[in-house]
């Protein structure tokens, strides 16, 4: 098992790794309140984008809608807590199906009617927009008026209940992105992960190829809102409180694809480098721009609009797979 | 010899155009069979319904003795019969070895077999020493011989060419013919071909079907074909062959 993980990683890369790994566990020991809840939100839109990167990076499917995937997830596990005291790990039992299944359903949709490209993505945004006028109505999630966690200080983390401190979600994030890396390098380099490169960049081809595109589209369709739901999930229990208009907003959405795209799109490492790079270079510079008594509203919003630019302009393929040429890992090693 | 691939009365109509007329012919087991006539004749509508793209109007195509006009070309690819594109649809951003492991993953389940499957396939076709390239970075030859290979490697027992010579110079095309002769020989694949190239054809078909306007004209071995009068007038012309 273990072998295999490591096959074909050069011993610099597992050096690299090793390091950054130690670097990432140790944080929290050194870094403050405030740095602490950056690295949170840094590892929640590595997982994401992880789990988005499936759907686009692999099998070339676009979904600018997966903020639904995060608010059924969120929605799901507070609301089974809130009502029935049922805890967010067995909740995610239930949430991680319906969101599983609300990616078939869409994927359903369009595969089979054949919509592809520009319009599934459009059919993407349509669903999550539905969600979002949805839940202001459901009265059992308390609709637009927000579904809010109880909430109290806590003296020691429960696990179980994900009652704490901060330094506790930070932690299953980060067991969370590196099992999410592990699990996305074993699809790429399996049967599955080569019949989704097949279909990304050319599908009738892959067809003619004997690969069943229809049945390969709705796995990673089905992978992908499976595992973003997990986000959810933690969403709701870190932020203790739920808005339709926050969680299904197309800028949620918009968010999580940024990430990879300026990292790398269909790249292991592309996720994490770019959450990475966009929430750390926004956080600092509205810190910075706080410090300096300025204040402006959509500061990071033009900040995203500025790197994007920068990386279409410069690094089309995004940021991994240049850096990786520069730090000598191999180029072959995605 | 039985015919593996059985064509019988197939027509394809586009709104107004026929593109394919009342079309029947065998391709026997282990021969190499070609297809050729002017552009616009309906050869390419013609592959197109067999490798399941399309589906006839009428008419049935059968495949070792069952049916598969209908069927999506994924599962006429599984099959048994492999294909190419008239213009070369490689996975452009996969390396050459990758394009192929991905054929070869059809009738595989483990990726370190299908790589095997994959190597032994490109060295008969001469991209081996390419393997590590992105498919996007080869020549048009290169590029031609690397979907056969994606094809071959599903293991076919009929492979269809759709103008695998086409923009090639001569000694490429005289490379691409040893090596379809040699499967050919070695391993009994059926080949079913398009081709312009009246050299590649003269020198491979054992037997030549002459498609003009969507019926055929003209159909049995290469020395009478060339010289049919019909094919003559309406493909060939009046040139020396």
């Amino acid at each position: 098992m273990f072998s295999r993980l490591f096959e074909n990683v050069s011993r610099r890369a597992l050096v690299l790794l090793g390091a950054l790994l130690v670097g990432l566990f140790a944080a929290p020991l050194v870094a403050s309140d405030y740095l602490l809840t950056v690295l949170i939100l840094i590892l929640y839109f590595a997982y994401i984008g992880q789990a988005w990167n499936i759907m686009m990076g692999f099998a070339g499917q676009l979904s600018l809608g997966h903020a639904l995937y995060v608010g059924l997830g969120a929605y799901t596990a507070a609301a089974l807590y809130v009502h029935f005291g049922i805890g967010p790990w067995i909740g995610l039992l239930v949430a991680v199906p319906i969101a599983g299944l609300a990616g078939a359903f869409i994927g359903y949709l369009a595969f089979r009617f054949k919509v592809g490209g520009v319009y599934f993505a459009i059919l993407t945004i349509a669903v999550a927009e539905f969600a979002r006028v949805g839940f202001d109505h459901l009265t059992w999630t308390k609709g637009s008026g927000g579904l809010f966690l109880p909430v109290a200080q806590y003296a020691q983390s429960d696990l179980w209940l994900l009652r704490g401190k901060p330094v506790m979600f930070y932690y299953i994030l980060l067991v969370a992105v590196v099992l999410a890396f592990v699990f996305c390098r074993a699809l790429l380099r399996s049967r599955i992960g080569y019949f989704w490169l097949a279909i990304r960049e050319d599908e009738e081809a892959a067809r003619s190829a004997g690969i069943d595109t229809f049945r390969y589209k709705m796995i990673a369709v089905v992978i992908s809102s499976a595992m973003t739901s997990f986000a959810g999930v933690i969403y709701a229990f870190y932020y203790n409180n739920l808005f339709p208009e926050q969680v299904f907003h197309i800028s949620r959405s918009i968010e999580i694809i940024l990430g990879p795209i300026v990292g790398g799109v269909g790249t292991l490492f592309g996720p994490i480098i770019g959450a990475f790079l966009l929430t750390g270079m926004s956080e600092s510079l509205i810190a910075a721009l706080h410090a300096l008594g300025i204040d402006i509203p959509g500061a990071k919003q033009v900040f995203y609009g500025f790197c994007l630019l920068l990386v279409i302009a410069a690094l089309p393929d995004g940021i991994w797979p240049w850096l990786s040429r520069r730090i000598g890992l191999s180029e072959r090693e995605k | 010899m039985s015919a593996l691939l059985k064509v019988d009365g197939i027509s394809k109509r586009f709104r107004g155009l026929l593109a394919v007329d009342r079309l029947s012919f065998d391709v026997p087991e282990g021969g190499i069979f070609a297809v050729i006539g002017p552009n616009g004749a309906g050869k390419t509508t013609l592959f197109n319904m067999i490798a399941g793209v399309y589906v006839p109007d009428n008419g049935t195509i059968s495949f070792a003795g069952e049916r598969i006009d209908g069927l999506s070309s994924d599962r006429v690819c599984q099959r048994g019969i492999g294909r190419t594109f008239q213009i070369v649809r490689p996975f452009p951003a996969l390396s050459v070895e990758d394009n192929v492991i991905v054929g070869a993953l059809m009738r595989r389940h483990d990726v370190i077999e299908a790589r095997a499957h994959a190597h032994e396939v490109l060295r008969r076709l001469d991209l081996y020493d390419k393997r590590s390239q992105r498919a996007s970075s080869l020549t048009l030859p290169d590029r031609k011989r690397l979907e056969v290979a994606r094809s071959l490697a599903t293991d076919p027992k009929l492979l269809l060419l759709d103008e695998v010579m086409a923009g090639l110079r001569p000694t490429e095309t005289d490379r691409i013919v040893s090596i379809l002769k040699e499967l050919n020989r070695d391993s009994g694949l059926t080949i079913l071909l398009i081709e312009h190239v009246m050299r590649a054809v003269m020198a491979l078909a054992g037997r030549i079907l002459v498609l003009h306007h969507g019926a055929s004209i003209a159909e049995g071995a290469p020395a009478d074909v060339v010289r049919d009068q019909a094919v003559i007038d309406s493909y060939l012309g009046a040139e020396d062959i």
